[in-house]
């Protein structure tokens, strides 16, 4: 049977004022309004419901306000810590459902599809979530409805309405015709019709509304009416399977702590092993009973599902956060994700002991990357190019699939001495005070680090052209114009063999060649 | 657990303790310091090499490969170097075209970047700990605090009880004491001279190297060359006769190697 979507609308009207009457502890001396600057000049934002009731109202221009009402406190809007504030709710808000969008500036929704039951119903959810976010010192109101639209405008006009699947068209139909918040020049067009309420203007033929009031309009009134399905973009992205805990009262212990993550460990794999899949991407999210939500991820190279291999990850990451997990006065639900699932192969005993030593090494690399960071474990791959800085590129040792297994290029025939030096200097460091013969000799001595070097031996010059055909793909400006470079392996009489090259032919560039050290050989 | 068994569970534990478990060595293929060290270096050990210049890099990646090559019951295994960020900045990355070059591969090196020395040694626990590694290459600046006594006997716990050999690197470093098995000092050595024809042949890495210490055994001082074909070891055929060279590394190194950069930075350069 098809589930019908159920979404929770929540909306606080006074998220501005009402941060900072949380922020000053106690309630100002009079009214609150926050301005903000429009059309060059100051404007009423928001303000708390005292302001409201002398009669002031959103937008009106502060110097009308300031003249209506004395004394008020004004302050100036902050747009980014009432986002912040905002996403904070939110994260809390990931106690109910792992779907929460933003409903920017002051809204959110949560997707409570099968979720309510676990609250006891949708009603008490509706209560639980408005008590919990009231007792915090938020104005807030909240409806429930099987589209988004029609529970934001719910929230908005009849607060605490909760809607039957179905139900939408004649739920909405009462609200006046602000629910469908149009702009100016349709709101005069609907009042100049005389529609006054939702349901007056649903009558209406569609074809006919958006002859005059334009299609975006009546996108907005379908989707309202719950005749048109709009999707929302959850904040985080949705686990493929998840398991949590909620406690009745709040834990702190370390050992209950470690042993909750290991039951949900092992609550996850049985539900991974149903489906025939391992999680690539793990998540631990604790829910602080103060609200702030702590996040641990954690990379597998492999799809897994060994709860115990899960729970050494974790500690890993748990071990080498740099502050340690603060419980505060305790967690009240803690969740593990698998944010990214993938099918496997059933897992089998391996007979082969190759195959079983790089199944650890696996293992070894992932928990490497769990402590340090997966751009800190690398392995190389060959790149097919002859500049010799990217000849190979670093990349993330977990990401196995990118590893072919063909043999490494070598330049260098069977007699010969190494042609590449070993280490290459993170970038070619220039040297002085050097004396080559014209046109391509090698250098007889330099200066590097504060170093003379006497050049006793000398190979070269080998001589690498940049790649034209590639400076429009890879975009720098450098590439574009870069010289053709000549190389030279060199030995100092001390015995460092080095590999040095000339910056440009001498007829680009004339006698004032750079000369750079770009290698170190064994 | 009543006491007898108690007991015998802790001479168990005694017994494995004094008898080492038996590991082939892995040879060098240079033959005085294969015979010096008993055949080859000790797996499940950790060597220490200290830097005379800039050819001690090399040395150390060089035994790094020859013991990861010989490690896992001669299979070989994988080889893990973990450095800090600083290192790369200061002795230059790692390029795995010149490893290859080398007679090494590529492919089975895994390169950890560690942000500083507590890190690194966290994280050389963790890869001594696991018996399917090939070899451990730790790359230390100077002398951190960290890696005292204490931590330099774990390390060689830890080795000793997976058979991960490790290969101390120590950059800009004095010598002090420690658990290691081996402790050498390697600088690089100029290649021979041209021969009657006026043939070159050089370029091959070459190695002064002086076995400061050794547990088991003998010391001394050799002239080694590595062969990027055999993917070894030898003895070097001409050894150019330049008063300096055979002078072997001394204590006092601070001419030869460049001062580090951040010491420049600071204008204090030697």
């Amino acid at each position: 049977m098809l589930q019908h979507r159920r979404i929770l609308a929540l909306w606080l009207p006074r998220l501005s004022t009402d941060r900072l009457i949380r922020k000053a502890a106690a309630p100002f001396a009079a009214p609150l309004i926050v301005s903000v600057k429009a059309n060059n000049a100051l404007h009423v934002h928001a303000l708390e419901a005292r302001a409201e009731r002398l009669g002031l109202y959103r937008g009106q221009p502060l110097a009308n306000a300031r003249a209506m009402v004395q004394p008020l406190c004004v302050a100036p809007h902050d747009g980014r810590a009432d986002a912040a504030l905002l996403d904070r709710i939110a994260d809390w808000c990931d106690r109910f459902t792992p779907l929460v969008t933003l409903d920017a500036p002051d809204g959110l929704y949560l997707d409570i599809t099968g979720a309510a039951h676990l609250f006891g119903g949708e009603a008490a959810m509706l209560a639980l979530v408005v008590e919990k976010i009231a007792a915090q010192g938020f104005a807030v109101r909240a409806a429930i409805a099987g589209a988004a639209p029609a529970a934001r405008a719910l929230a908005r006009h009849a607060h605490g309405a909760i809607v039957a699947p179905g139900g939408e068209a004649d739920a909405v139909a009462p609200l006046p015709i602000a629910a469908l918040e149009p702009d100016d020049k349709c709101l005069r067009a609907l009042r100049h019709a005389g529609l006054k309420t939702v349901g007056m203007v649903a009558q209406r033929l569609a074809s006919e509304l958006s002859e005059r009031l334009g299609k975006a309009f009546v996108r907005r009134l379908q989707a309202m009416l719950g005749r048109m399905e709009e999707p929302l973009a959850p904040r985080r992205p949705m686990p493929d399977l998840m398991a949590e805990r909620r406690f009745a009262d709040p834990i702190a212990s370390r050992d209950v702590i470690a042993g909750t993550l290991l039951s949900l460990a092992q609550s996850l794999c049985g539900l991974l092993e149903r489906e025939g899949r391992g999680a690539r991407l793990l998540q631990a999210a604790f829910f602080r009973a103060d609200g702030k939500v702590e996040r641990l991820a954690v990379r597998a190279g492999a799809p897994l599902r060994d709860p115990a291999i899960m729970l050494r990850l974790l500690n890993q990451k748990l071990d080498a956060l740099a502050d340690p997990l603060d419980p505060g006065f305790g967690f009240d639900l803690i969740r593990l994700e698998a944010l990214l699932a993938q099918d496997t192969r059933p897992l089998t005993v391996s007979f082969d002991a190759n195959e079983n030593a790089r199944r650890q090494v696996d293992f070894l690399i992932d928990r490497l990357a769990a402590r340090l960071g997966g751009h800190r474990v690398l392995r190389f791959v060959a790149q097919d190019t002859h500049i010799p800085e990217a000849a190979a590129v670093a990349i993330p040792a977990q990401d196995r699939d990118t590893f072919d297994s063909a043999a490494w290029p070598v330049k260098r025939r069977a007699a010969d001495p190494p042609l590449r030096p070993l280490r290459l200097l993170e970038r070619a460091e220039e040297i002085s005070h050097v004396m080559a013969s014209v046109p391509d000799g090698p250098p007889g001595r330099f200066r590097w680090r504060q170093c003379l070097h006497q050049v006793a031996r000398a190979e070269g010059p080998e001589r690498i052209a940049m790649e034209w055909w590639r400076s429009g793909v890879s975009g720098s400006a450098k590439t574009a114009k870069a010289l053709t470079r000549d190389y030279f392996r060199v030995e100092t009489r001390e015995g460092l063999r080095l590999w040095l090259y000339r910056d440009g032919l001498y007829r680009e560039t004339g006698l004032a060649a750079r000369w750079y050290l770009q290698g170190i050989f064994a | 657990m009543n006491k007898e068994a108690k007991l015998a569970a802790l001479r168990h534990v005694l017994a494995r303790h004094g008898l080492p478990p038996h590991r082939p060595a892995a040879p060098l293929g240079h033959a005085a310091a294969d015979g010096v060290l008993g055949g080859g270096l000790r797996p499940g050990a950790v060597h220490e090499v200290f830097a005379g210049d800039w050819g001690a890099g090399g040395f150390a990646l060089l035994m790094a490969i020859r013991l990861a090559a010989a490690a896992c019951g001669g299979r070989g295994g994988p080889l893990f170097w973990v450095r800090s960020d600083y290192a790369a900045l200061e002795y230059g990355a790692l390029s795995p075209t010149g490893l290859a070059e080398l007679g090494g591969d590529p492919r089975h090196l895994v390169l950890l970047r560690a942000k500083g020395a507590q890190d690194a040694l966290a994280v050389a626990a963790d890869i001594l700990a696991c018996p399917h590694v090939g070899c451990l290459l730790l790359e230390m600046e100077a002398n951190p605090r960290m890696l005292d006594l204490t931590a330099s006997r774990r390390l060689a716990l830890a080795a000793e009880e997976s058979g991960v050999s490790l290969v101390l690197l120590r950059e800009g470093a004095r010598p002090e004491p420690g658990a290691a098995h081996t402790r050498w000092r390697a600088s690089s050595l100029a290649s021979p001279p041209d021969d009657d024809d006026g043939n070159t042949d050089w370029g091959n890495p070459r190695f002064a190297v002086e076995l400061v210490r050794h547990r088991l055994g003998g010391l001394g001082k050799f002239l080694m060359e590595w062969d990027p074909q055999a993917g070894l070891f030898v003895d070097p055929l001409f050894v150019d006769p330049l008063p300096a060279q055979l002078d072997l590394p001394s204590a006092d190194t601070s001419l030869r190697h460049p001062p580090p950069l951040a010491l420049r930075a600071r204008g204090r350069g030697a």
